[in-house]
C-alpha cells in the first residue's frame, strides 16, 4: 500500500435493531485508505457497503450501534465528542450520494446550498464565498456558473446536480471524499463524465476517494485498491489490478462472470449465482457465501474464514480460493 | 440522429411486428412534446430486438405504444399481419394476450396482497378459464419460471424478493401463451447476480416457447447478451439499426460509438474504450434542428443542423441515420 494511512477502519461492526431482529449490516470489516488513494468498495444490495460508509461518516440513525475503530488521521471518530466530530465530518471528510435530486434542498437556490459549508466551516464572507462557489462550479464543469448559482435544483439535469454535489463536497478541501453509488442514477454518457470528474478531482487535489458501487466496472479502472463485500463482511481485498485480473474469492469470480459486458457473446448464458443474499439477521454460520457457493469444502460452515494473504497486496477470505496467485503463498493455512 | 426513414425495414410479411413512422406525443404546459418522433423498426418471428438509449430517448414509450398503452399520434403498427394502430380497443384487449409486457419494477407491478398462485393466472381468470384448469396452469407456470409451487404458491407478493417478483411477472405473461414479449428494463432494478438469473430465464423461455422479444434497456452489456438486432435511439429518433454484433463491434453512428465508449470496462488497465461525450441532453421540448444529436456530436458539420438525416445502409444489414457515418 502506498502513502501514509489516512483512514483505517478496524473491526467495524454496525448492528441495527429492527422489528425483525438485529440486522448485522456490517459484521467485522477492516479498511485502509492512504492519502490521495482511491479505494473501491464493491458489493450487491445487503453487502453492507453503504452502511459501512455511513458509519464512517457518522450518518447512521441514533439506534444503530457501531463498535470497533474508525481511525481518521490517527483519531478514532467513534469516540470523539460531537464538537470535535463536526470538525471532521463535512470538512475533512465529505460525502456524495446516489441521488443528487434528493440530497439537495429543492426550495433553496444552488448558491446558498453551495456556500453554506464554506461560510460555516471556513468563516468566509458572502462575497468571497460567492467567488469560491463560482470557481468550484467552473472546476467541476458546470457551464454558465453565474446563472446556475441562481437556479433551484429542479432546474438542473441529473448530471449537473451531481456536479453541484461534488462541488459542495469540495468546498472545504476535504482529505477524503466518500462517493456512494455516485453515478447509479445517471445515464451512461453522463456517468462517464462524472467518473472522469471524480478521477480528476482526486488527482488534482490529492483527495483520497472511497468509491462505492454495485458495478464492478465502475470501480475497476478508477481505483488503486478494492474491497469486495458480501453480507456485511469482506470477501476479498487488494490491489484493483490483482483482484480483477485474478479474483481469488469464489464470490468475486462468480460476480464478474454474471456481469454482462459489451463484448458478451450473444445468447450464451451468463454465469449464474444461485439463490439469494444471506439474511442479515440470521446469517449462515461460517462463510456467508457458502450456501450459494459451488466450491465449498467441509470447513466452510465453521466460524470464519479470516482474510489470508495470497499476493503482494491481495487478501481473500475463502478456504477454497480460485488458485494460488503466482509468486504468492497462502499464509496462515 | 434524427433518423427517420424506413430503409432498414424488411419486406412486409417477413416480420411478426412492424412499426412505421411511429409518433407519440404528450401534452404539457407550453405545448406538445414528441416523446417518439417517427421511428420505424421490425422484429422477425423468434428474434430478439434490443432497444437501447438513454433517458428521454423514447425507448419505453415505444414499447408501450406498440401495445397501445400510450396514444399513437401517427404511424402504423403491424402485428402478425394485422394493422393494429386503429383497431377497436376490444380487439386490442384480445391482442394484448399474445403481446405481453414485463416492467422494470416487479414489486410495484404486482398487487402486494395477492397470492402468487392467483397472480400468475390472473390473465386466465379474466379470460374466463375454469378454476381447476387455472390451478394446474399456475403450477406449470411457476415451475417454468423457477418458483416451485410447494414453497411459493401460497406466498403473497410482498413476501417476495425483487428477483422472485420478476419471475412471477414473467410467469403472468407466460400463462397467456404469448407470441410477443415486450420487456421494459426487466433487470435494471435487480442486483447483478439476480439479473443474470432473470436474463438466463428470459433466454430459456424464448427458446422453449418460440417467443419474439422486444428488449428495452439502458445497459449496453445486457442488451448485447440477449439481442439479435439492436435499435439505438436518441431523443425520440432512431440512430442506428442492425445486427447486434456488427453494431457493437463497428458502430456506424457517432452516438452509438459514444455510448460504447462511455461504458466502464471491467479491465483494470482500461478505464473506457474511448473518449467521453461532452455536453448534456438537450431539452426534448426544443430539440436541435436537423440531426438531434448534432449538439453533442464530435463530427457534426453545417449540414447536420440544416437537414435531418434518414436511415441508410452503411454496411450490409447495418443502417444509420447520419450524414457522416463512421466507417
Amino acid at each position: 500500500m502506498t502513502g501514509e494511512p489516512l483512514l483505517q477502519v478496524r473491526g467495524l461492526h454496525t448492528y441495527i435493531p429492527t422489528s425483525r431482529g438485529v440486522v448485522r449490516a456490517v459484521d467485522g470489516v477492516d479498511l485502509d485508505i492512504g492519502r490521495g488513494q482511491a479505494l473501491g468498495v464493491v458489493g450487491e444490495s445487503g453487502s453492507g457497503k453503504s452502511v459501512m460508509a455511513r458509519a464512517v461518516m457518522g450518518l447512521l440513525p441514533a439506534h444503530a450501534r457501531s463498535t470497533g475503530q474508525v481511525l481518521f488521521d490517527g483519531v478514532d471518530l467513534l469516540t470523539l465528542g460531537r464538537r470535535q466530530r463536526e470538525q471532521v465530518w463535512g470538512r475533512r471528510i465529505a460525502m456524495i450520494f446516489q441521488d443528487p435530486g434528493r440530497s439537495l434542498n429543492p426550495v433553496v437556490r444552488i448558491e446558498r446550498q453551495l456556500t453554506e459549508g464554506m461560510r460555516r466551516h471556513l468563516g468566509l464572507s458572502r462575497t468571497s464565498a460567492h467567488e469560491s462557489a463560482l470557481r468550484l462550479l467552473t472546476e467541476v464543469g458546470v457551464p454558465d456558473p453565474e446563472r446556475r448559482l441562481r437556479n433551484y435544483p429542479h432546474e438542473l439535469s441529473g448530471g449537473m446536480r451531481q456536479r453541484v454535489m461534488i462541488a459542495m463536497a469540495l468546498t472545504c478541501g476535504p482529505e477524503l471524499l466518500i462517493a456512494d453509488e455516485p453515478t447509479t442514477a445517471l445515464d451512461v454518457t453522463i456517468q462517464r463524465q462524472v467518473l472522469d470528474l471524480l478521477r480528476r478531482v482526486q488527482t488534482s487535489h490529492g483527495t483520497a476517494l472511497m468509491l462505492i458501487s454495485h458495478d464492478l466496472a465502475v470501480v475497476a479502472g478508477r481505483t488503486d485498491r478494492v474491497s469486495v463485500m458480501y453480507a456485511g463482511r469482506l470477501a476479498e481485498v487488494g490491489a484493483t489490478r490483482e483482484v480483477f485480473r485474478a479474483p481469488q474469492h469464489r464470490y468475486t469470480q462468480a460476480l464478474l462472470g454474471a456481469t454482462p459486458t459489451v463484448d458478451h457473446r450473444r445468447h450464451t448464458p451468463l454465469n449464474l449465482i444461485p439463490g439469494a443474499m444471506a439474511s442479515p439477521v440470521d446469517p449462515p454460520p461460517g462463510c456467508r457465501f457458502s450456501p450459494r457457493c459451488e466450491f465449498t469444502v467441509p470447513g466452510c460452515t465453521r466460524p470464519g474464514p479470516d482474510l489470508v494473504r495470497v499476493g503482494d497486496d491481495h487478501e481473500v477470505a475463502c478456504l477454497n480460493p480460485v488458485s494460488v496467485a503466482p509468486g504468492g503463498e497462502l499464509v496462515g493455512r | 440522429m434524427a433518423g427517420s426513414g424506413t430503409a432498414h425495414l424488411r419486406a412486409e410479411g417477413d416480420s411478426l411486428l412492424r412499426v412505421e413512422g411511429l409518433q407519440v406525443e404528450y401534452r404539457m404546459r407550453g405545448g406538445t412534446f414528441k416523446a417518439v418522433d417517427g421511428i420505424s423498426f421490425d422484429v422477425g418471428k423468434g428474434e430478439t430486438l434490443g432497444i437501447v438509449g438513454e433517458s428521454g430517448c423514447g425507448k419505453s414509450t415505444t414499447g408501450r405504444a406498440v401495445l397501445r398503452l400510450d396514444p399513437i399520434a401517427a404511424g402504423r403498427i403491424c402485428y402478425a399481419g394485422e394493422w393494429i394502430e386503429s383497431v377497436p380497443e376490444r380487439r386490442m384487449r384480445e391482442l394484448r394476450r399474445e403481446m405481453q409486457m414485463i416492467f422494470q419494477d416487479p414489486v410495484a407491478s404486482l398487487n402486494p396482497r395477492r397470492a402468487v398462485k392467483d397472480l400468475v393466472v390472473e390473465g386466465l381468470t379474466i379470460k374466463g378459464v375454469a378454476a381447476r384448469e387455472r390451478e394446474t396452469a399456475a403450477q406449470e407456470v411457476l415451475a417454468q419460471v423457477g418458483l416451485p409451487g410447494v414453497r411459493f404458491a401460497g406466498l403473497v407478493a410482498r413476501q417476495l424478493s425483487g428477483g422472485q417478483a420478476q419471475r412471477v411477472a414473467i410467469g403472468r405473461a407466460l400463462a397467456l401463451s404469448p407470441r410477443l414479449l415486450i420487456c421494459d428494463e426487466p433487470v435494471s432494478a435487480l442486483d447483478v447476480s439476480v439479473q443474470a438469473q432473470i436474463l438466463n430465464l428470459i433466454e430459456r423461455l424464448k427458446q422453449e416457447f418460440d417467443l419474439t422479444v422486444v428488449f428495452i434497456a439502458h445497459d449496453l452489456g445486457v442488451v448485447r447478451a440477449v439481442s439479435d438486432n439492436v435499435l439505438v435511439m436518441y431523443l425520440g429518433k432512431v440512430c442506428e439499426f442492425g445486427d447486434a454484433v456488427e453494431v457493437y463491434d463497428q458502430p456506424a453512428h457517432p452516438y452509438t460509438r459514444a455510448l460504447l465508449d462511455s461504458v466502464p470496462l471491467t479491465d483494470p488497465d482500461q478505464g473506457f474504450a474511448g473518449p467521453a461525450l461532452g455536453g448534456d441532453l438537450p431539452s426534448p421540448l426544443e430539440p436541435p434542428t436537423g440531426c438531434r444529436f448534432r449538439s453533442r456530436c464530435p463530427t457534426a458539420q453545417d449540414r447536420c443542423s440544416l437537414e435531418e438525416p434518414v436511415m441508410r445502409e452503411v454496411r450490409r444489414g447495418q443502417f444509420a441515420a447520419c450524414h457522416f457515418p463512421l466507417t
